[in-house]
């Protein structure tokens, strides 16, 4: 996939999301859309994963520690063709795998999260097995800023730093909005950058809507060696539909049909500029 | 009332089924490179200082933070490493479970969780050290298996079993040396009680360090009033063993459970939910630890304030029996 088939490609994750969310009357919009060229770029350049062979040992690993953004996992996943896209008709019905979280039921997903704080210390653990197997697998988390409070988070930031696992890589999606406002009337947790180099941490800040700002923050190694690398992905939420952009209400807000039929319209002309 | 009770010198005591945990894990570690421990600077009252010492490799430390204890096994498990979260029961069931609902139970991932010093092992340390809620919490998620080993041959059992079936499961000791029960009875297998005395008069089902009071008591029971009785060791709490649990309760016998857990939600309170939906209408007590602020002092003083003893059990069996 060149660039421009990478960023079309991120238009067309962007109308599935919404696709799906429509149809589905639930899902949580803002932060899929968010976290849409992060997924993208991990699944198209960055993972070593086979649809075919998923259960492979050496495999990169991806964890999805904000698990409510499933909705932007099941459309990379399809995409990559770990199972058919129509498959996504069942979202959130009755006995569907491809329910409100990852779950491994589900060809493609490594863990079953979705409550918050858990993705990391996952992470973890497989990042030690992969040094104390001597394999080259990464290991990679999207961490939702609205999740940062909890308290695991920093249990696993110190443990990571603790092993040295320069395997590891977190990213955060820091659209600095959660479900009640934004991250820092929530809970504060400015100068994330500050905190995480003092816990031992690598860190490089890039714009998560950049597609080759994130391959080259993704794929270029290490950002120091024996470091767990954090890369602050700044992002928006709602991302690429103007009405949902830094609005709150869109966290899982379900478009009805007007605005269903915009939202397309205009990712339809954001891919005719591309 | 004044009954014989066996003396503890007339059993040839054996060592705490904590240390048997680690010297064995130790053993099958020397062989097996993909044996992890996961420790929450809790190797020292796990015993497994030597395991540290011989097997540096093999031991990660994540210090005082069992949440991360538990997601990191959990990460380790799906990575292939066969993995025990080795940490004391009362918080790796209490402060990490909702890892262990999730990454562990849910993701399928095959952690093997030790609760260390469980029950009231840590009985003057007071409530904040003892696990009196971890059988009823972890009987209540799904694809979680629970075994509380009575002794040391069970405690190996249980360890290699683990090994075996690469599944979740949860293994509960505790810190006293126990005697080897049941010299006739060498069989176990996860799922299944093992009996260690047969009798038809009154059935005693009783898990970890509770069933060799158990166990002394049905002696006084037959000694002083000639009444036999089974004694199981349900150390599978969870399948629990419906079959023989149903085939004691046949001739309507009276049935005694004995734990060092809560009356609420344990052994006993699965054991009776079962009967009494199976329509057995058998005289039933549970001994354990009941809903009250619980008493303060060692294992052995909190289990013979609240009848976990040789003494209260068979004041309970002759309630029972009407003897």
């Amino acid at each position: 996939m060149n660039n421009k088939e990478l960023e079309l490609n991120s238009i067309n994750l962007r109308k599935n999301i919404l696709k799906y969310i429509y149809k589905a009357k639930a899902g949580h919009t803002g932060g899929s859309l968010s976290c849409t060229d992060i997924l993208n770029v991990l699944y198209n350049k960055v993972l070593n994963v086979d649809p075919d062979n998923f259960s492979d040992p050496d495999r990169d690993r991806y964890i999805q520690s904000k698990g409510h953004s499933v909705e932007a996992l099941y459309v990379t996943l399809a995409n990559r063709g770990f199972f058919p896209e129509s498959d996504l008709e069942t979202l959130c019905q009755y006995q569907s795998h491809y329910i409100g979280h990852p779950t491994k039921k589900v060809n493609g997903v490594e863990q079953n999260t979705g409550a918050l704080g858990h993705g990391l210390s996952i992470s973890v653990g497989e990042a030690i097995a992969a040094k104390l197997d001597k394999k080259s697998y990464r290991v990679y988390t999207l961490l939702g800023d609205g999740e940062l409070p909890e308290g695991s988070n920093w249990e696993a930031f110190l443990s990571a730093a603790h092993y040295k696992l320069d395997n590891l890589y977190a990213i955060l999606d820091y659209n600095q909005q959660q479900i009640t406002g934004s991250t820092q009337e929530v809970m504060n947790t400015d100068s994330i950058s500050d905190k995480l180099e003092a816990f031992g941490w690598a860190i490089k800040e890039v714009d998560g809507h950049n597609l080759l700002q994130l391959e080259d923050a993704l794929n270029s190694g290490p950002v120091e060696n024996g470091k767990p690398n954090f890369i602050i992905a700044h992002t928006i939420k709602g991302k690429g539909v103007s009405y949902m952009e830094r609005v709150v209400k869109w966290h899982h807000g379900v478009p009805n049909p007007e605005q269903y039929e915009q939202a397309q319209k205009e990712l339809n002309e954001s891919a005719a500029l591309i | 009332m004044e009954l014989d009770i066996i003396e503890e010198k007339d059993l040839i005591m054996g060592k705490a089924n904590q240390e048997v945990f680690s010297q064995t894990l130790q053993d099958l570690a020397a062989t097996d490179k993909d044996i992890i421990v996961v420790t929450s600077d809790s190797r020292g009252s796990g015993k497994l200082v030597p395991f540290g010492q011989k097997y540096p490799d093999q031991i990660v430390e994540i210090g005082i933070a069992e949440q991360n204890l538990v997601g990191v096994s959990a990460g380790l498990a799906s990575a292939g490493k066969k993995t025990f979260a080795v940490s004391p029961a009362c918080f790796l069931t209490a402060r990490a479970l909702e890892q262990i609902k999730n990454d562990v139970a849910y993701s399928d991932n095959p952690v093997k969780l030790v609760g260390i010093s469980a029950g009231v092992s840590y009985g003057a340390l007071g409530t904040t050290h003892h696990s009196l809620h971890d059988f009823a919490v972890l009987r209540a998620i799904n694809n979680m298996i629970i075994v509380a080993p009575a002794d040391n041959f069970e405690t190996e059992q249980a360890l290699r079993k683990a090994i075996e079936i690469n599944k979740p499961i949860y293994l509960r000791f505790g810190k006293k040396p126990m005697p080897n029960l049941g010299e006739s009875n060498q069989c176990f297998e996860l799922g299944k009680g093992r009996v260690l005395e047969s009798g038809e008069g009154i059935a005693i089902i009783a898990a970890g360090e509770t069933v060799y009071p158990a166990w002394k008591a049905a002696k006084a029971l037959e000694e002083n009033y000639d009444v036999k009785a089974s004694v199981v060791s349900m150390h599978t709490i969870k399948p629990l063993d419906t079959d023989l649990l149903e085939e004691l309760a046949t001739n309507g016998k009276p049935i005694i459970t004995v734990e060092e857990h809560m009356v609420n939600g344990g052994l006993g309170e699965a054991c009776a939910s079962h009967l009494f939906q199976k329509g057995f209408k058998n005289p039933f007590q549970i001994i354990g630890i009941p809903d009250e602020y619980t008493v303060t002092g060692s294992q052995v003083e909190i289990f013979n304030h609240y009848g976990i003893s040789p003494q209260g059990i068979l004041k309970v069996a002759v309630e029972l029996l009407k003897i």
